[in-house]
């Protein structure tokens, strides 16, 4: 079973890309679970059609500690089984430890037991790395391969760099590895050339580029991944592309983080080419 | 020899304490509570904290020590406690009925952010919290200060139900700090011989040194009672003693209720029960009267007597801040050499009162707030020592190193006498002096040989 956790800046646009791709991975023949780790429980709504699951951290809630793996996970789109950690409602408790919690218990429930039968384990992870808790899949070899979304705006690749520290951290004591940057278009300038150039700084591959489409907007809609949506559109050629890129990856890095300088200076001299 | 692996070779540690000079916070702050009456105090946490809390506090007093707790488990320190705690009111309210409740926090609950008072308010909305029944809350996440700290938090968190009614009413507040509840009776003692009416707060006497008389009573007849609290904002004056104790508090008065406040030493030892009494005697408006004298007089009069076996002995201490300097004072004035200080409570403050006193010794002392009990090892072991005052905790020191030990502090959980015996003011510093000259003597009596063996000293 591979383990890959998907993470990036907040809003870049990575429970769609991870659904989307999971919608591509089935199309392969694949077995897939989604765990979203994300107190706002919105990373499986696609792949379920809405806003339909009960999240593992609700169900601790109201069952106590006697739960059952039937009770967090759900079916979706082409078999996949999709779990929702869940969390606090935003100002009380701890998030963090949500994720620690749920991840844990799925664990002991042998959510990813061998008999399950899984190629793949997708984390949905929460905008940056901003605590404990929020690491959590990348420690103790949860999940061993990471993709970070993120586009040419200076904020996003800044995440994408700070993330690279913390996985930095945790492979030199774990087998977590960087599997490459995704670059979800924002029509920026030069972003093909300068997010390669950035993957190329940080040891890792741009491992694909999704143009912008209004497609993805309207799958989102109607609480579809585009395969599902319109399996003819073009957009889902493009998550097919990543998926099938995804499932070829054989490029797992330890990233070298740049220095805030040198990631600035990357910015001047790909915004500045025209 | 317990501590055989003790180093004597000193090197700066930045990242680790061995053997902690200090203890959680949560503990003062439930010493603290334990002074009002009628209070159950509430360990806002998880099970183990309150349990172990309570187990420290029992080990020392020797009484069972009741506190609630909200029985954090993995839901709550994810969701947050608030549920926890509105039930907790709910049940201890309808089951116990205490007058007050007195909640602390602790690391866990502090770090996912619980806010205890938007929780009181809620709780206060809901009316879950009945007429005439309060609720106390102070912040103490064991990863910051100590024992200390958290005690002075829980007294600051009583003030905020001081009234002023606009009238004064001729009390002086008296803010005693971390001392034993004998030592509570004793202020309050003479306090009475002075003729002055006053409101020590918190009060633990008449709750930890309560008689056994077969009958259990949840919540004894002592303790500061919330009208006396609620009294604290109309009184003349406060007297906070000990600044890491009672300062925080006394200001709190001075600003809410303008209660002109006078932080001072915690009157251990002869100088600082001095000032202690002359700042009773101003603040009141009263004479001092004969029979403090006399105390005085006969507290001399032994230094007088016993000075030659207790000049220029040296004496390492550990122990609590507000404490060690009164103590180091007392040392310095019947010419002991104080030469080694510790405490775990962090402040620099600290270092440079203890430098202050010891100014005039024709040495350097070692002093160090935040430093811990291998320090203080390794520092006896560069530079001897006579004597070692401390807590229980001193005594594997003084076992290795085969130095007589005066227990003296919190926590002492293996010796009796401290609930009793008061060791500030007059008759107490004759105590304290009693303790040090028989530890002396007694290594004395067992070292000498046979020719220097006496029967008369």
């Amino acid at each position: 079973m591979r383990k890959v956790a998907i993470y990036g800046k907040g809003g870049i646009g990575k429970s769609t890309t991870t659904q989307n791709t999971v919608a591509g991975l089935v199309e392969l023949g694949r077995q897939v679970m989604v765990v979203g780790c994300d107190p706002k429980a919105d990373s499986t709504r696609l792949l379920l059609g809405g806003l339909a699951q009960k999240s593992v951290l609700d169900t601790l809630r109201e069952e106590g500690e006697d739960v059952e793996l039937e009770d967090i996970r759900k079916k979706g789109y082409g078999g996949t089984w999709c779990v929702e950690s869940g969390g606090p409602e935003p100002g009380v408790g701890c998030a963090g430890r949500g994720i620690i919690t749920s991840i844990n218990m799925l664990e002991s429930l042998g959510a990813y037991d061998e008999s399950e039968g899984l190629d793949y384990a997708f984390y949905d992870v929460l905008g940056d790395v901003v605590c404990g808790g929020f690491a959590m899949p990348i420690r103790d070899g949860k999940a061993e391969e990471i993709y970070i979304v993120c586009s040419g705006e200076m904020m996003a690749m800044y995440a994408a760099n700070n993330i690279s520290k913390g996985i930095t951290k945790f492979a030199q004591s774990g087998n977590v590895r960087l599997g490459g940057l995704i670059c979800n278009s924002r029509k920026v300038d030069n972003e093909k050339e300068m997010i390669e150039k950035f993957a190329e700084r940080l040891g890792t591959q741009m491992i694909y580029f999704i143009p912008r489409d209004n497609d993805v907007q309207r799958a989102e809609i109607n609480r579809k991944t585009v395969i599902e949506w319109n399996p003819e559109a073009k957009q889902a050629d493009e998550y097919r592309g990543l998926a099938r890129a995804i499932d070829e990856n054989d490029m797992f890095v330890i990233p070298t983080p740049l220095e805030i300088e040198d990631l600035e200076e990357l910015l001047m001299d790909f915004g500045l080419m025209n | 020899m317990l501590l055989r692996h003790t180093p004597s070779r000193i090197i700066e540690r930045k990242a680790v304490t061995i053997n902690p000079a200090k203890t959680c916070q949560p503990i003062g702050a439930m010493y603290a509570a334990l002074g009002v009456h009628g209070c159950l105090p509430h360990s806002h946490g998880s099970q183990g904290c309150c349990a172990y809390h309570r187990s420290t506090l029992t080990r020392h007093y020797k009484e069972p020590i009741l506190a609630a707790t909200s029985s954090f488990t993995e839901g709550a320190s994810v969701f947050g406690g608030q549920a926890n705690l509105l039930q907790a009111f709910n049940n201890i309210f309808t089951v116990y009925d205490p007058d007050v409740i007195a909640v602390h926090t602790t690391c866990l609950s502090e770090t996912i952010g619980d806010d205890l008072p938007q929780i009181r308010k809620k709780a206060l909305k809901e009316g879950k919290i009945p007429e005439g029944k309060y609720v106390m809350c102070a912040s103490t996440p064991s990863y910051v200060g100590s024992h200390v700290t958290g005690f002075s938090a829980m007294v600051k968190a009583m003030t905020e139900f001081s009234q002023s009614t606009g009238k004064r009413n001729g009390k002086v507040n008296i803010l005693p700090g971390w001392v034993e509840p004998a030592d509570m009776e004793e202020i309050k003692r003479i306090l009475s011989l002075m003729g002055i009416d006053a409101i020590v707060m918190p009060d633990t006497s008449g709750v930890l040194n309560t008689p056994l008389t077969g009958r259990f009573s949840m919540f004894p007849r002592g303790g500061t009672t919330m009208e006396e609290i609620k009294a604290t904002g109309d009184a003349i004056a406060t007297v906070a003693l000990g600044r890491w104790c009672s300062e925080e508090a006394a200001l709190a008065l001075d600003k809410m209720h303008q209660v002109p406040c006078n932080v001072i030493d915690m009157p251990f030892g002869l100088k600082a029960t001095d000032r202690f009494i002359d700042t009773l005697r101003s603040v009141a408006g009263v004479s001092v009267p004969e029979a403090i004298d006399v105390e005085r007089g006969q507290l001399v009069d032994m230094i007088s007597d016993m000075h030659q076996w207790v000049y220029h002995k040296k004496v390492a201490l550990a122990g609590d801040p507000d404490q060690l300097i009164s103590m180091t004072e007392f040392l310095v004035s019947i010419d002991m050499w104080p030469t080694h200080i510790v405490t775990g409570t962090p402040g620099k403050k600290f270092e440079k009162r203890i430098r202050e006193i010891c100014a005039e010794l024709p040495y350097e002392v070692n002093v160090k707030a935040k430093g811990d009990l291998f320090l203080l090892h390794q520092w006896i072991k560069n530079g001897p020592v006579d004597l070692l005052i401390s807590n229980t905790y001193g005594k594997y020191i003084a076992r290795d190193e085969d130095i007589p030990l005066v227990r003296w502090g919190f926590p002492i959980l293996d010796r009796q006498g401290h609930q009793y015996f008061p060791t500030v003011g007059y008759r107490g510093g004759l105590r304290l002096l009693e303790k040090i000259l028989s530890a002396l003597l007694d290594r004395k009596d067992r070292d000498d040989d046979e020719v220097q063996f006496e029967l008369v000293i």
